[in-house]
């Protein structure tokens, strides 16, 4: 071990983890200086947030040791890390504060909660929780709700909290997910602040365009380890392919533009009214990626040719012929097949429910069309299933497995297997890798590939490197239009930085 | 830092509680015939044992229609209402307006239907909760069925509100539904309640439609996004429980033989507390035909074991309570799986 340095903060070495069979961490080592920001980049399933919840108390790690402010320590809870002063903003931002209680208790409610007087005021909050805000300029009305506020705004509050405990070290967690432009911007702005002030701050994205704005050093964590630290300037083509483990051209499937028969084409579409309209074609055999933040309307695209939603404007053909739907039924009887995101809530039974077995899950949209007659033949559904899992890989005991047995990757194999159980003609992935580790990601990457057949596939995600990953073509969308549709090689990588940065919205109509 | 230890040995342990937890009800139900049995051999003769099932055939019937609307994640708590109103507008069908015993049948069935219309409209059209739609049903019907009459109960030759008498009576064909039995041994009412039971469990246990109406109580986004009619299905479930409530009533109007204001007094109960002891029955924890009928046998044994040993009568609901707490402690707290 090296001796102890003032200006390291938080320095943890050779972190090991593994839950059951897999290894989330395999050793991996970090330091972040005070008055440093560090951008800890990786795909899905790389491990970051394993990392991020042993550095913050939630997990124990296997083996491994961890240094803050130079002394050794452990932390059997997030509260003994939170005492330490180590402060986390996780991505879900409703549960930085509680709901139900005013910005200005949820300020004070370190001090509430723990060393606080006894007998408190509402005077007495505020005044307290002004100071806090004051702290980081934070300017918001005292008595709303915390619900009430925007993530952004709960996101704040949160980081004045970890600024008044003093925290030393400032953990973000994908912040900007689902942040504003203007937002960003002014969180950028404060993270600034909080660096010239000698706070470390390590900040976990995948978006480039973040990282190009406020990173000091970039660290690339892949299969568990880091696997490449890039100073400033960050050389992000390189990093990208550390993070994905190959050079970014070779990530880009095909090059060569498809001219296969076009399965779908949206005309003049405007997903919302005031939305600029865009065209789109998706061609037989081809897998189209978007990507794009959150609420710029992939999923609303996707919503839209399932028969979910109604596009505001243009028109939408399929093989040819005008396509309208009315809702799921339709839209599966005529072979557009949509895997919806959070598969919990979209896809999945629960696990007393009949049919929450994996040979159930793949059949359920099919029944009419399996079992006309009304009479369930579990022989049919069990080997549809058998044959599913082998064909994916399923990590299952067998098709009578319930989902909840099974990990993130294989229930999402199974809720993909679900949709290519039948031929389809377009088949809409919406965040498919979505809580899917590195190993089975390739798995599905390789089965949405393989037998797309004759029809179109058409996958949203706000990962760039899954859309790399995947995708023969990659169009980026922002404001509920498609701003980039060419997918050319050299446009790529502006592609991705634009979809991530915070660049200007020139395309105002 | 989870010890592995404790992992690995979870499985089999779990195993032996589970297959205990799967049969729990069955044996205990074979524990206290025999115990009956042991203090009253009179208890376990065959027209003993038929007239259990005949008592708890109205409450096995309505609790089929209970888990139906619980399996398509809805509840029905006008079962009762229902019922009850099915034995006073059968009454009323046949004493005052004359009809005969099929067009009663059919008029009172669809009765069964429309009122499960209507509470499936409020609740998938409307948009109003489950249980709130069909407990204001429950209070709509039990005023509803008093009002032709004028609050009192139908008998042939009653006098009705507008000062003139009845002129119809009970058509005997009619009573020979609550009253007669299939080779002079088995009650009717039995026979209808096995038909219905077979019939239920078969449509929930081995159609799609069944599956469907599993799936939208398990999770109705899948269940939409998979492109099931939800909404058609809940509307089903919804009438289906109707017309077996209706189909109860008409069952109790043929044994009673006149329409009685208080008819099913305590039908929606009894059919609630079936259909939840049914949850423990196999260990399923969910409502399914099966454990609703065995749960409604299971307490129509307690009590008239409890009764040929002069247990008093006031004790029933204790009884029934104390069993819906242990079925239900049974499904959800001891030995929960681990997530």
């Amino acid at each position: 071990m090296s001796a102890p340095q003032a200006s390291i903060a938080l320095s943890v070495t050779g972190i090991e983890k593994s839950f059951g069979p897999t290894r989330a961490l395999a050793g991996a080592d970090l330091t972040v200086a005070a008055g440093e920001i560090v951008a800890l980049m990786g795909a899905n399933g790389a491990g970051k947030s394993t990392l991020v919840k042993i550095i913050s108390g939630s997990y124990w790690p296997d083996a491994g040791t961890m240094t803050l402010g130079g002394k050794a320590v452990a932390f059997a809870s997030p509260r003994e890390a939170k005492a330490a002063g180590i402060a986390t903003v996780h991505q879900a931002t409703d549960q930085a504060g509680a709901a139900g209680l005013t910005v200005a208790e949820n300020l004070a409610l370190d001090e509430l909660c723990g060393t606080g007087p006894l007998f408190v005021s509402g005077r007495s909050i505020r005044r307290r929780a002004r100071a806090i805000a004051g702290l980081i300029d934070l300017d918001l009305p005292m008595d709303r709700d915390f619900l009430d506020l925007r993530p952004a705004e709960r996101q704040l509050v949160a980081i004045a909290r970890a600024v008044a405990a003093k925290a030393s070290v400032l953990i973000l967690d994908e912040p900007t997910s689902s942040l504003s432009t203007a937002e960003a911007e002014r969180l950028f702005a404060l993270l600034k602040r909080l660096r010239a002030q000698g706070m470390a701050i390590l900040y976990i994205s995948h978006r480039l365009g973040d990282l190009a704005a406020i990173a000091d050093r970039a660290v690339v964590l892949r299969g568990g380890r880091i696997v490449g630290a890039f100073p400033r300037p960050i050389d992000f083509p390189a990093a990208v392919a550390a993070m994905i483990g190959r050079p970014l051209e070779a990530a880009a499937h095909g090059g060569e533009p498809s001219t296969a028969p076009i399965i779908a084409a949206l005309r003049n579409v405007q997903l919302i009214p005031g939305a600029v309209p865009f065209d789109l074609d998706l061609r037989s055999g081809e897998v189209v990626a978007i990507t794009g933040t959150l609420g710029s309307g992939k999923s609303r695209l996707l919503r839209v040719l399932f028969g979910l939603d109604m596009p505001h404007a243009g028109t939408v053909t399929l093989d040819g012929k005008p396509w309208h739907s009315d809702g799921p039924g339709r839209s599966i009887a005529k072979g557009v097949f949509m895997v919806a995101e959070d598969r919990w809530q979209s896809s999945l039974l629960p696990p007393e429910t009949p049919g929450a077995s994996i040979a159930g899950t793949i059949a359920l949209p099919h029944l009419p069309r399996w079992f006309p007659a009304g009479i369930i033949d579990a022989t049919r559904e069990r080997l549809v299933a058998t044959d599913a899992i082998r064909r994916l890989g399923i990590k299952a005991r067998n098709a009578d497995a319930t989902l909840d047995q099974l990990s993130g990757g294989n229930q999402q194999k199974v809720v993909l297997a679900r949709w290519q159980a039948e031929p389809c003609r377009l088949l809409l992935l919406d965040e498919p890798f979505q809580g899917v580790d590195v190993g089975a990601r390739e798995d599905l990457i390789a089965a949405i590939r393989g037998s797309q057949g004759g029809s179109a596939t058409l996958i949203a995600t706000s990962d760039t490197e899954e859309a790399l990953e995947v995708a023969d073509r990659i169009l980026v969308m922002r404001d509920h239009t498609l701003i980039s549709a060419d997918g050319s090689e050299g446009s790529l990588a502006a592609a991705i930085g634009g979809a991530a940065s915070a660049s200007p919205r020139k395309l105002e109509p | 830092m989870t010890t592995d230890t404790s992992q690995k040995s979870a499985p089999r342990a779990s195993n032996i509680a589970e297959t205990a937890r799967r049969y729990a009800l069955f044996v205990l139900l074979g524990l206290m015939l025999l115990g009956f049995w042991w203090a009253q051999p009179a208890f376990i003769n065959s027209a003993n044992l038929f007239s259990i099932l005949q008592a708890v055939s109205v409450v096995a019937i309505l609790g089929v229609g209970v888990s139906i609307t619980m399996s398509a994640g809805g509840f029905d708590l006008s079962v009762g209402s229902v019922a009850a109103s099915a034995v006073m507008a059968a009454s009323y069908a046949m004493v005052v307006l004359q009809l005969d015993a099929v067009s009663t049948f059919i008029l009172v069935l669809a009765i069964g239907a429309l009122i499960g219309l209507a509470n499936g409209l409020l609740i998938v059209k409307v948009g109003v909760p489950d249980l709130l739609a069909t407990l204001s049903t429950m209070f709509l019907l039990a005023g509803l069925q008093l009002i032709p009459t004028g609050g009192r109960s139908i008998t042939a030759g009653m006098v009705l509100p507008d000062g003139s008498t009845a002129k119809g009576a009970y058509d005997p064909a009619f009573l020979l539904l609550g009253r007669s039995r299939l080779f002079d041994i088995v009650p009717l009412p039995v026979v209808i309640m096995a038909v219905v039971a077979v019939i239920a469990l078969f449509l929930m246990e081995r159609t799609r439609f069944g599956r469907v109406f599993y799936a939208i109580g398990g999770n109705e986004t899948a269940a939409h996004l998979a492109g099931a009619p939800t909404k058609a299905y809940r509307l089903a479930a919804y009438i289906i429980s109707g017309t077996l409530a209706s189909l109860g009533g008409l069952i109790i109007a043929s044994r009673v033989g006149r329409g009685d204001v208080s008819a099913g007094n305590s039908l929606l109960l009894d059919a609630v507390a079936a259909s939840l002891i049914g949850f423990a029955v196999l260990d399923k924890r969910r409502p399914h035909v099966l454990g609703t009928v065995l749960g409604a046998i299971f307490v129509g044994v307690l009590l008239n074991g409890l009764t040929m040993l002069n247990a008093p009568y006031y004790t029933q609901d204790f009884v029934k309570g104390a069993v819906l707490v242990g079925a239900l402690a049974l499904t959800f707290g001891l030995g929960k799986r681990k997530r």
